[in-house]
């Protein structure tokens, strides 16, 4: 079961079985995450995609294989220590009434607290450095029901940073946000791995972000994989076919070399 | 560019309205030690409180009178935090020890006990009414839950379930009551919710209850917050969420099983006291929790207070005022989650 390459990787499954119930939505997921790279997970609506990222981390229990943090089981791992390894922001987390932004990014230090929640140094600076990241130190006493759906957004990335785990796993982060602060989003998930060295590993559904903004992709479909690897080997007429039902031009990136994609019909 | 906020909830707001209300409540607590037939001022409460003034009023003020005003603050406090409790853990502001099936069980099994066992020993009760409560409340649970449905129990549903099965129980307990033998029957009528004729037994029978549960919601204040996330944050942060659900339960159900056993069913005590609470001091629950507990006290205690002086010689049942009051709010909550 340990695999010499797992003990590498951040995060693995191994004949990873999900499923809601009787319906099977993951029949059987084998991959592997390469460690301090950028990877976004592509695929139509329903697919499986944040089944997938919940069940990396932990928030859904597996039906059969397992998932692993550097080789290590991870359902067996003490939660608390997971939290301190690996954080994950949900797709469209709801908060309870009256929290303001600065006491919901204080719940990211949770983890590394003990059994009563005195704030040490370390943990103020965690959280002012994870306002600053995204710009939300000026919101900071805000209650979160006054904020606009972008900032709220930002609030709960800050919330994940104070984590300050070395894997991030964002699902759609940058949904419900303009254009210009998608871009941040996708700019801080950059710096944070360019950096700190943080694996990031994010839903994204504008393909020609997650080309750009990734060093690794993976495409489901059906609850299976159906390619991974860098964004110019990945993002071909075939996939965009297959996974989308997408007929697209593909032309260069003039920046980065990388395919840029012009969907102009549908296949289905 | 950004207009400057102050944050409405601080933890300096919190204390003083914690300073406000335990002030509140003393006060009426001294109001309340002078109250009867023989009214004794304040002064004279205040000396007896302490050691001083004449036998008869030191008698009258700590051994007849102190018990009822015991009670009514424990009880009030424990259906409180009660509330507090399961509306974290269910996540449903409609959760409420009388509302689901948790009160109704405790005064049933208590009714059954005292009835079936009228020699058993005292500290018995309690656990009678413990036993109770999970039963009320897993009736409710089982009842509410949409068992294909994936998004756990709808709050709606869970308080109509809740409100039917509690009036079932309680008409049940009604119908063990009038068939008891008269003298038996008429000393249980105070598990219908009130405080009239607390005696020191009463006051000891739930006063460890209260030293232990008290404090031990007011422990769980943070992985109260931390569940209030939803289950999937709340893991993400290291949270086991089921064994912290369930402990939270347990602290919940007994607080509200333990107050029946000390004033009946006082209702809406429990929905009330928190919902007020949030509004006074947000929904941190470090700060939710010690203002609901004393929100509670002050609440039973005004009514039973109010009960005492509005008809007398009768006595209005502290039970009956809050459920008044809570009542159109309960509704006001209902239109709103609908
Ligand atoms: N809580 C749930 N209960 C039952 N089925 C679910 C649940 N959540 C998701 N599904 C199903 O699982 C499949 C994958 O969903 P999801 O992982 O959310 O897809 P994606 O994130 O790729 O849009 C979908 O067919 C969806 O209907
Ligand atoms: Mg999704």
């Amino acid at each position: 079961m340990n695999r010499p390459e797992d003990l590498a990787s951040p995060l693995s499954t191994h004949d990873l079985k999900l499923a809601y119930g009787t319906s099977v939505i993951v029949p059987h997921l084998n991959l592997s995450l390469k460690a301090g790279q950028v990877t976004s997970i592509i695929g139509p609506n329903g697919c499986g995609k944040s089944t997938v990222l919940r069940a990396l981390a932990r928030l859904r229990p597996v039906s059969g294989g397992n998932v692993t943090l550097y080789g290590q089981a991870l359902h067996s791992l003490p939660s608390k220590e997971v939290a301190r390894r690996l954080a994950m922001l949900p797709q469209g987390p709801v908060a309870p009434e009256g929290l303001s932004v600065e006491e919901l990014v204080w719940f990211g230090r949770h983890p590394h607290q003990g059994r009563f929640p005195v704030r040490r140094p370390e943990d103020r600076e965690a959280v002012a450095w994870a306002l600053s990241q995204t710009g939300m130190t000026i919101f900071g006493r805000r209650p979160l029901e006054a904020l606009s759906g972008g900032q709220r957004q930002r609030a709960w990335i800050a919330m994940s940073l104070a984590q300050q785990t070395e894997i991030l796993l964002l699902d759609e982060p940058t949904t419900y946000l303009d254009l210009s602060h998608q871009l941040e989003v996708l700019q801080l998930a950059q710096r944070l791995n360019r950096e700190q060295g943080k694996t990031v590993v994010m839903v994204l559904h504008d393909l020609n972000q997650a080309v750009r903004y990734s060093d690794e992709i993976i495409a489901m479909r059906d609850g299976e994989v159906y390619a991974q690897g860098r964004p110019e080997d990945v993002l071909t007429p075939a996939l965009l076919t297959d996974v989308f039902g997408l007929k697209a031009h593909l032309l260069s990136d003039p920046d980065t070399g990388r395919p840029y994609i012009i969907p102009y019909a549908l296949t289905r | 560019m950004t207009v400057p906020f102050s944050p409405r909830f601080t933890s300096a707001r919190a204390l003083l309205v914690a300073g406000i209300l335990a002030t509140l409540t003393m006060l009426l607590s001294v109001l309340a030690l002078g109250l009867g037939a023989v009214a004794t001022p304040a002064a004279q409460v205040w000396a007896a409180l302490w050691g001083g003034g004449d036998s008869l009023t030191r008698q009258l003020v700590l051994e007849l009178r102190l018990p009822r005003v015991g009670v009514s603050l424990l009880c009030g406090a424990m259906f409180a935090a009660s509330g507090a409790v399961m509306q974290g853990v269910i996540r449903n502001p409609l959760a409420s020890p009388d509302l689901i099936g948790v009160g109704a069980g405790a005064g049933l099994a208590a009714t059954v006990f005292l009835l079936a066992w009228p020699a058993a020993p005292p500290g018995g009760l309690p656990w009678a009414a413990l036993a109770g409560a999970w039963g009320g409340f897993g009736l409710v649970l089982l009842l509410s839950r949409d068992w294909g449905g994936a998004d756990g129990l709808p709050p709606v549903r869970l308080a109509l379930v809740g409100v039917a099965v509690s009036a079932a129980l309680g008409a049940v307990q009604h119908l063990v009551l009038v068939r008891a033998p008269d003298g038996l029957g008429s000393a249980l009528t105070f598990l219908t919710g009130t405080v009239y004729g607390a005696d020191a037994e009463r006051l000891w029978r739930v006063l460890p209850w209260a030293l232990v549960l008290l404090p031990a919601s007011l422990l769980l204040s943070r992985t109260l917050d931390v569940l209030n996330l939803g289950e999937d944050l709340a893991t993400g942060l290291g949270t086991r969420v089921n064994p912290a659900r369930l402990l939270s339960l347990g602290v919940g159900v007994a607080l509200a099983g333990a107050a029946v056993t000390g004033a009946g069913l006082l209702g809406f005590v429990g929905l009330l006291a928190p919902h007020l609470a949030r509004l006074l001091v947000g929904a941190k629950h470090a700060r939710t929790l010690p203002v609901s507990l004393l929100l509670g006290a002050l609440l039973v205690l005004a009514a039973d207070t109010l009960g005492r002086t509005l008809l007398p010689p009768l006595e209005v049942p502290a039970g009956l005022l809050t459920t008044l009051v809570g009542a159109p709010y309960f509704l006001y909550l209902l239109r709103r989650s609908a």
